[in-house]
């Protein structure tokens, strides 16, 4: 698809921490021209409400993803450990805090 | 590959899609998806974030003019979420690939839609309570299947929006109420405005199932939960119920509980008044896409401005990387 021309700089991805402690979420994206712009573009977009204790901007280009196709093989391996979930063993009857 | 082997690649992709949908797994930006799914979206919520931006122009002239501090920071409050919900939904429409320019220019020029009710005037400040009550209230029934829509943009867009929308339902039926237990004056006012606003509310729901082209595929990919009657009747009953609270008579003189259905029935719908202003020929059409057009033409110095910063700035660090890679 076509992009004539672009006077909205480039794409941020937002990241906001609800509370101290609590881990980050992405919250979504926004256009801005530098970094203070896209802090500040990023409070009035998406913190309106429940003041969060933290707030990160990623430009969108910077972020390394999986590739969708790649994502079954690149993940493969996890799958097939069931020794890694503590339901793989048996607890003897009466044993407590194990 | 030659034009039989593509054709066959398609066909497996769209049944893989197709498969992924119907599991209900979402679909995301670098998925692969089908050319027409893509454009439906892109329709789709450009239109809805137009209609988001535009939508703040019937209320945003009320700001100046609410009657106390409390109301005005209501509304302030308000046609900001709405603003939100515009750049929320931009965002989830670029990542489809277009533009952000792209899409004002679409809108600018008339070529892409919004929602109609946004063509109608606000005369009165009982209009401030009718949206808010009426048309956040039909908006928030159609967004509220979208949150569980099969393209993820889209779907996480709809939840931000939907836990913001709820309380502009409320402050609008808030203002009628008040108005409805005020002076003589006050209660007409408000029924004035619930009686101009009630029915372009009830098209807001789209034309009749047989009459609406782009239904059935969207349904089939899960871009659409439920059908537009099916909405509009939940529509027709959340009001019919509501405005016995309010104590103001129902626009509709037609309506009528029907215990077997367990809905209300409901008068005819004026489609061609609809279809009128779909056409571009609303009370408020020109009145908006000027006003639209205005901002963003005053708006262009800023534009050039932040632009030619930006060009500025990377020059200026590449000038630097310049000079470190002379002097190592
Ligand atoms: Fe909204
Ligand atoms: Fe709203």
């Amino acid at each position: 698809m076509s992009q004539t021309n672009n006077t909205q700089g480039p794409v941020w991805e937002v990241f906001t921490q609800k509370k101290s402690g609590a881990p980050f979420q992405h919250a979504g994206s926004l256009h801005a021209f530098d970094k203070e712009m896209a802090l500040e573009n990023a409070r009035d977009l998406y913190t309106r409400r429940d003041k969060p204790s933290g707030l990160w901007v990623v430009p969108a280009t910077e972020i390394v993803a999986v590739s969708p196709g790649d994502a079954a093989p690149f993940f493969d391996p996890s799958d097939d450990k069931v020794y890694r979930h503590p339901t793989f063993y048996e607890v003897p009857e009466g044993v407590q805090n194990l | 590959m030659a034009a039989s082997e593509q054709n066959a690649l398609i066909i497996s992709l769209e049944e893989q899609f197709q498969s992924k949908i119907d599991a209900d797994i979402r679909i995301e930006p670098k998925d692969w998806m089908p050319d027409s799914y893509r454009k439906t979206l892109l329709r789709q919520i450009s239109q809805h974030a137009h209609s988001e931006i535009v939508g703040m122009l019937p209320e945003g002239v009320w700001i100046t003019r609410a009657p106390s501090l409390k109301r005005k920071q209501i509304l302030l409050a308000k046609v900001q979420d709405e603003a939100g919900h515009g750049l929320y939904l931009y965002a989830a429409a670029e990542t489809l690939g277009m533009g952000r320019d792209d899409m004002y220019e679409e809108l600018h020029s008339g070529k892409a839609k919004y929602s109609s009710i946004f063509n109608y005037p606000s005369s009165s400040w009982a209009d401030v309570g009718a949206i808010g009550w009426l048309v956040d209230g039909a908006a928030i029934l159609n967004q509220i299947p979208i949150c569980r829509c099969s393209y993820g943009p889209y779907a996480r867009a709809m939840v931000r929006v939907c836990k913001e929308e709820s309380f502009h339902q409320r402050q609008g039926f808030e203002v009628l109420l008040t108005l409805a237990n005020g002076s003589p004056e006050q209660r007409a006012m408000a029924q004035d405005a619930i009686n101009r606003w009630y029915w372009p509310s009830v098209m807001m729901f789209g034309p009749s199932d047989g009459e609406s082209t782009h239904s059935e595929q969207s349904m089939r990919w899960k871009i659409k939960r439920f059908s537009n009657d099916e909405l509009r009747q939940r529509f027709v009953d959340m009001v019919a119920e509501q405005i016995k609270v309010l104590g103001l008579q129902h626009p509709d003189s037609d309506l009528k509980w029907n215990a077997e259905r367990g809905h209300y029935d409901f008068g005819a719908i004026d489609w061609d008044e609809f279809w009128n202003v779909v056409k571009g020929n609303g009370p408020c059409n020109r009145e908006r896409l000027e006003t639209r057009r205005k901002a963003w033409e005053e708006g262009t110095w800023v534009r050039e401005a932040a632009v030619a910063y930006a060009e500025k700035k990377k020059q200026r660090s590449e000038s630097i990387v310049t000079l470190a890679a002379k002097a190592a």
